[in-house]
Formats: structure tokens, C-alpha cells, sequence
């Protein structure tokens, strides 16, 4: 049994979400991916006419492609995983497993971390990059620990993301682990022309690779430099795949997409921490429900020194930086 | 219905009279076409290399994640106002020597916006995927994202544009006067769409709080003031260009008059400038490190360094030569300084505004941009397809202005009756 953030929590009861009986007709994506139309079987000849309107509106709507995962039914979305699956698992040539773990209710999840005890080690950056399918080469990370001078303090234009010491902590610096903020007033959702990313209802902003056109709005909205651009094709060698994917988390994306950290969906929503959390070795890292009175993440809230980062901008992360001693 | 009938014949003269003028042409006709070509289809292999291997052939990275391309485009969304320092006198005061010319400032805007929206296609990661910007079928993230905004307004305003001189130039073919109630309200609805279309390109930049140096409320404003003085620029080149190789009768009045109105845009521009750049040195907030990058340079990182103090000198040598009425009565001065003009706001609008507004990044760290070798014959290839376009349309819209040509049924009664008279 690994660790769950779940375990925390005061009724820990409540069952994972179960799975959803397979829906019945095609989707449009998984439609549009495996070169099949809609079926149309259950009208009668004597509505012809009628079938063939609807036929041609059927055929509208899969010509014009996939709909938003923002806005995909539970049936279609089913369908979608599928060809998923399939997909995956023909290329990396292992069984590839794409879950659609909804939300839980009465979870918010936030994260906390403790400044005081990171060294700098980025096992994190590793883990993550493992754990979430990031392209190897080139290099994609969701973390970016900045390496800053005790003497300065929180100073972004005298930060160092490249250090590169024998040993850390190296003296006289300490270290600002930096990914997405999962901001509850996020400037990235907002930009985007497409409504390719938003906020899921517990918490976590997500991207729809399919969806999003690569226009980079995003990027430049982002204070926390948390999002990052598939520059070129993604690598990621068969051998070193994360079998096990959420469809708005770290299943493989195309080139010219942005992605980021999704607070590991594919583990927290099933109950587990983020593999961040979970690889930290000096325990700087803390995950749970906001909503839970009992969790890890309120008792910190409620009783150590709290900051945020930039909290002029108004983003009002669920990311909290507290210093644990 | 046969009223349908009767503008569909007439409409295809139209269109093939049109491909008949494009096909005829001297020398150099042919050598300017022959050179945008040669342009176009460099262009075109070095996106076809972008295409294959994605933007990583581009010098943009996730520091710097949009750069030339998109400094392009908001330079080219100002170009596009040219039409609209015409509009103003022309239709709201009624000047008649600018009246005549006003079509080029629109035929100008066409294709400026046709530029627009190829420089922001290459930009994007999945340009395959744009239709997933149109409501119903797509979704348009309207009215949140400003980047929604931006497309609805600019293609309002091609479509204008574009509407508005088919129009004219259609009815002129057919020895007709064009239809006022129709033109003349498309044309004073172009006016606050052009102060639109920089408005919103410029809320896309100055809603980022994360980057300060566009979060600052001067930036709308600035980017009309500078619109208004590139714009007009590239027009008085053309204007002279058109008078000398065609008949037609483009007044030193008209050209003087758009040179005194420049005098305004570019003091107001500088004045813009000097504004913004008091508020930055005097406060000497953290804010101040993307100015200092401009223009000085941090942490040893030089390179936009001398494209700054170049737009700074080219913007004060054109407002010296603008404002100094002798001056701008000078030929040889006047496109020295509308060179200048062009240039200045080019590079300000172009690298001045997009780099150092990402550079430092928001974890302060510095990546130097500078275009690569695809960036640069991508969008030479953009211009060139931009200048094409403008080329073209000035080949049919000349001919047909000046009455030299029209349809064979128009009858000669038509002929002279309106040319001399509804120039426009």
C-alpha cells in the first residue's frame, strides 16, 4: 500500500470512483481516429427524410472534428479512453491503462511546501519527469527549483534554476521548488482563445492536448513560468513510459501543445500524493484536501508562517510555501 | 432572380477583367513579381522545414514563447490603420484631395491584415487546429480571452476593408458611381474598428499582470500613436510610387497633409515613449530590469541593446524631419524620414516591445532571443505574399480608378460621366 493523501483524511470512507459502464455509440473523437461514423441504426426507412437530416447534422458535427474534453459526454469520453488505450499501448508495445477518474466530491487539493527543509536535491524534477510522460529529449520539466541567496531572500531576477554544485545544500543559498501554482483565480485559463485549459472542480488546472492550438497565451500570462511548449515531437522511449495515465494528465502529447504539472491527476485522484511528494526525501513536500479540517494541508495553513509567491498578481495559488521550523 | 443573374455576369467581368490586368505588365512588373516569388517560396520551404520539425527550428523558447513572428504581427495591426489617417479627413471633414486616395490606405489594410493573420498561423503551435476558434463548431473563448477578441475584430475589419473597395472598384469597372449608403456607412465604421483592432492587440499584451512591462495602462495609446506614424509612412512611399508609374493624380496636397498630421503621431509617440520611460527610471522598481534590458543591457546580456538606441535615434531623426516644415516639404528629406519613421516603430514594435517583455522570464531568468535563420525567411515570405497581395489589387484598382479600364457593356456614356467625379 503506498501513501494516500486519502488516509488523512477523517472519513476516508468514501469509495474511489467506480467505473462507469462502457457507453454505448461512437464518439466524435474516437470516431474521427478510427476513420468511423456514427452508427444510425435505430431509425426506420420511413424516415428517410428525417435520417437523412440528421445524418447530414451527424456528419457536420464529426467533419467539424472532436469536441473539448471540457465539454465531452461521459459516454464519448469512454470511447475516447479506448482509442487511447489502444493507441498507446500499439506504440510503446506495453499495456497502457487511461483512467478517467472524475473528481471526488468535497475534495479541493492543495499543496504546501516547506522551504525550510528543501535542500535542493530535485529528486522531485526526476520523479515527475517519470512519473508524467515529459518528453526526454528535448528535456520537458514541470518543476524548476531556483537556487537564491539566504541573503537576499525570495529574489526571482537573482534566482539560479541551473546550479549545479558537487553537494546541496551549498552554503549561504536555499532552494524555491517552482511549478504550476494550480492558481483558483488562474490568468492562464482566462487567455486562452479556445478554452483549451481550466480549472477542474477539485482544483486542478488542467489542458486539453487535443484541443489546445498552441498559441501560447498562456505561457505569457503564467507569473510562475509554469507551462511549457512541446517545441518539438516529444521523445519518450518505451522502456521508460508511466503505464498508467489520466486523460488530462500525463498521457503522451503532441508536438506544438503546452502541458504542465497536473498535480499528478492519474495518482491523486485515485487517493495517492503526487509522485513529488512522495519521492521528497527530506518531506518538504505536503499534499491533502483543503476542504478536510483534519488534513496535513490546514493544519499548516492554520499554524505555520505561510507566503505565497507574487500574491500582488491576485493569482491566489493553491500552492502555499511555509517554513516548517 | 434575374437580378441575381444580371450581377453574377456582371461580377465575373468583373473578376475576369481583373485577372486580365494582373497578367498584363512591363518589366518591372514582372522583376517585382518575380522577386516577391522567389521570396514567397523561400518562405514557404523554410515553414515546410518548420512544419515538419515543429517550432523548435524557431529561436523562441518557453523563456521567450512568442518573439518575432508575433512582433510581426503587432507591427503589421498598426500598418493596418493606414487606412484609417485617410478615412478621417476624407469622410469626416470631407477633404477632397485626400477623398481620392483613400482606397489606397483600405486596399493597404487588406493586405497588412492579410499579413496578421498568416504571421500569427506560423506562430501557432497547430495552425491546423484554428477551427476550433469558431463558435458552434469550435469555441471561442469570447469574450475572456482577449486573443478572442483579436480575431473577431480583425476579421470584422478585413471584411470591411475588403467589402468596401470590391465594392467600389466593381461599380467603377461597370462605369457606376458606388452606392453611398452603403459605402459611406462601412467606411465610418472603419474608423472605430482601426482604433480597435490596436486596442485590443494591445489589451492581449497589457492584461498580463505577470509581465510588467506591458501591465502598464500607456500601452494602448502608444501602440495607436505608433500605428498612426508607420502606417502613413509606407502610404506616402506608395503614393509617390503610384503617381510616378501611373496616371494617376495623386495632389502634393494630399501628400502634404498626411506628412503634417505624421508630425502629430510622431511627437505623440515619442512623448508616449518618454512617459513611459520616465515612470521606470524615476520609480526605479523592480519593474525597471525589461527597460534596463532594452536599453542597457543586464547581467552582461547585450543584444536588443543596439536595435533600441537605433529605434531611439531613427524615431527622433524622423521627428526633426517632420515637424520642421521645410523639411517635409523636401522630397529627398521627406522619405528619409518616412524610411526612418518606418524603421524606428518596425523595430521598436517588432523586437521592442514582444522580447523585453519576456526577458527576464517570471523566475528572472535570461534567455537572449534573436531570430533564426527560418524565423527571418518565413516572415520575409510573409511580407512577400503581403506585398503580393498590395501589388495585385493596386494592378486592377489603378486601371479601373483612372477609367483606362472597364466593362465592355459599361457603354461610353458612363464612361466619363463619373471617373473624373467619384474617384473614390
Amino acid at each position: 500500500m503506498t501513501k494516500q493523501w486519502m488516509s488523512e483524511r477523517a472519513n476516508a470512507s468514501e469509495p474511489a470512483p467506480a467505473e462507469r459502464s462502457a457507453g454505448a455509440p461512437a464518439s466524435e473523437r474516437a470516431g474521427r481516429r478510427a476513420g468511423t461514423k456514427p452508427p444510425a441504426s435505430s431509425l426506420s426507412r420511413r424516415e428517410f427524410g428525417s435520417v437523412a437530416a440528421a445524418a447530414a447534422a451527424g456528419f457536420l458535427l464529426t467533419a467539424c472534428g472532436p469536441r473539448r474534453l471540457h465539454d465531452i459526454s461521459k459516454d464519448r469520453l469512454r470511447q475516447a479512453i479506448k482509442t487511447w488505450e489502444r493507441e498507446y499501448t500499439e506504440k510503446f508495445g506495453k499495456a497502457v491503462t487511461v483512467s478517467d477518474a472524475p473528481p471526488i466530491p468535497g475534495v479541493l487539493f492543495a499543496y504546501a511546501l516547506d522551504l525550510s527543509r528543501c535542500n535542493g536535491n530535485r529528486a522531485c524534477v526526476e520523479a515527475c519527469v517519470a512519473e508524467n510522460n515529459q518528453s526526454r529529449d528535448p528535456q520537458v520539466q514541470w518543476i524548476r527549483v531556483l537556487s537564491m541567496d539566504k541573503d537576499k531572500g525570495i529574489d526571482f531576477s537573482d534566482a539560479d534554476p541551473y546550479y549545479a554544485p558537487q553537494q546541496v545544500p551549498e552554503p549561504g543559498r536555499f532552494y524555491v521548488p517552482t511549478a504550476c501554482q494550480h492558481c483558483r483565480n488562474a490568468p492562464c485559463t482566462k487567455v486562452c482563445p479556445v478554452g483549451a485549459t481550466w480549472t477542474e472542480p477539485d482544483g486542478i488546472v488542467v489542458i486539453d492536448y487535443d484541443w489546445c492550438i498552441g498559441c501560447r497565451c498562456c505561457m505569457a500570462a503564467c507569473p510562475y513560468g509554469a507551462r511549457h511548449f512541446n517545441w518539438a515531437t516529444p521523445s519518450l522511449p518505451s522502456d521508460q513510459v508511466n503505464t498508467s495515465m489520466h486523460y488530462l494528465g500525463n498521457r503522451p502529447r503532441p508536438r506544438g501543445v503546452v502541458e504542465k504539472c497536473t498535480w499528478c491527476i492519474q495518482r491523486t485522484r485515485a487517493g495517492r500524493y503526487p509522485a513529488c511528494v512522495e519521492v521528497c526525501p527530506t518531506g518538504a513536500r505536503k499534499f491533502g484536501n483543503l476542504l478536510d479540517p483534519e488534513s496535513e494541508i490546514r493544519y499548516i495553513l492554520e499554524n505555520k508562517r505561510v507566503l505565497l509567491l507574487k500574491p500582488e498578481l491576485n493569482t491566489m495559488p493553491k500552492f502555499f510555501y511555509f517554513y516548517g521550523t | 432572380m434575374a437580378n441575381v443573374q444580371i450581377f453574377v455576369q456582371r461580377f465575373s467581368a468583373f473578376v475576369t477583367g481583373s485577372w486580365m490586368l494582373v497578367r498584363r505588365g512591363g518589366r518591372a512588373y514582372w522583376a517585382w513579381l518575380g522577386l516577391l516569388a522567389l521570396l514567397i517560396v523561400s518562405g514557404a520551404f523554410a515553414y515546410a522545414g518548420q512544419a515538419s520539425r515543429g517550432l523548435i527550428v524557431t529561436a523562441m523558447r518557453d523563456q521567450v514563447s512568442w518573439a518575432f513572428y508575433i512582433g510581426n504581427f503587432t507591427f503589421l495591426v498598426g500598418v493596418a490603420a493606414a487606412a484609417v489617417i485617410l478615412v478621417i479627413p476624407a469622410y469626416v471633414y470631407q477633404w477632397k484631395p485626400i477623398r481620392e486616395i483613400v482606397i489606397f490606405g483600405e486596399l493597404l489594410a487588406v493586405s497588412a491584415i492579410v499579413m496578421c493573420l498568416l504571421f500569427v498561423t506560423v506562430d501557432i503551435g497547430h495552425p491546423e487546429r484554428a477551427w476550433h476558434l469558431i463558435p458552434v463548431l469550435g469555441h471561442l473563448n469570447f469574450p475572456r480571452s482577449l486573443l478572442a477578441w483579436d480575431v473577431v475584430v480583425l476579421n470584422v475589419y478585413f471584411l470591411i476593408n475588403f467589402v468596401v473597395v470590391t465594392h467600389i472598384l466593381y461599380r467603377a469597372f461597370h462605369g457606376r458611381p458606388y452606392e453611398k449608403r452603403l459605402v459611406v456607412p462601412i467606411v465610418l465604421f472603419s474608423i472605430p474598428m482601426a482604433v480597435s483592432i490596436h486596442t485590443v492587440t494591445a489589451f492581449l499584451y497589457n492584461g498580463l499582470a505577470a509581465r510588467p512591462y506591458w501591465n502598464s495602462s500607456i500601452l494602448a495609446p502608444q501602440f495607436l500613436a505608433s500605428a498612426f506614424c508607420s502606417g502613413p509612412a509606407i502610404l506616402l512611399f506608395v503614393l509617390q510610387i503610384l503617381r510616378r508609374v501611373t496616371k494617376f493624380d495623386i495632389q502634393d496636397a494630399a501628400i502634404r497633409k498626411i506628412a503634417e498630421l505624421m508630425a502629430y503621431t510622431i511627437f505623440l509617440n515619442l512623448f508616449l515613449h518618454g512617459a513611459e520611460a520616465f515612470k521606470e527610471y524615476y520609480s526605479n522598481s523592480e519593474h525597471l530590469l525589461y527597460t534596463r534590458y532594452w536599453f542597457e543591457g543586464i547581467r552582461g546580456h547585450h543584444t536588443l541593446v543596439p536595435y533600441a538606441w537605433t529605434a531611439v535615434g531613427l524615431n527622433l531623426l524622423s521627428f526633426v524631419l517632420f515637424i520642421v516644415p521645410s523639411a517635409r516639404r523636401n522630397w529627398v528629406l521627406l522619405n528619409i524620414g518616412c524610411l526612418a519613421t518606418y524603421v524606428g516603430v518596425y523595430i521598436d514594435k517588432g523586437m521592442g516591445l514582444i522580447i523585453p517583455g519576456l526577458t527576464p522570464d517570471t523566475l528572472g531568468e535570461i534567455y537572449e532571443y534573436s531570430p533564426s535563420i527560418t524565423e527571418l525567411r518565413v516572415a520575409a515570405g510573409v511580407f512577400a505574399i503581403g506585398f503580393l497581395v498590395f501589388t495585385l489589387m493596386l494592378k486592377v484598382a489603378v486601371p479601373i480608378l483612372l477609367g483606362e479600364f472597364q466593362a465592355p457593356a459599361a457603354g461610353s456614356h458612363a464612361r466619363n460621366l463619373q471617373l473624373k467625379t467619384q474617384n473614390v
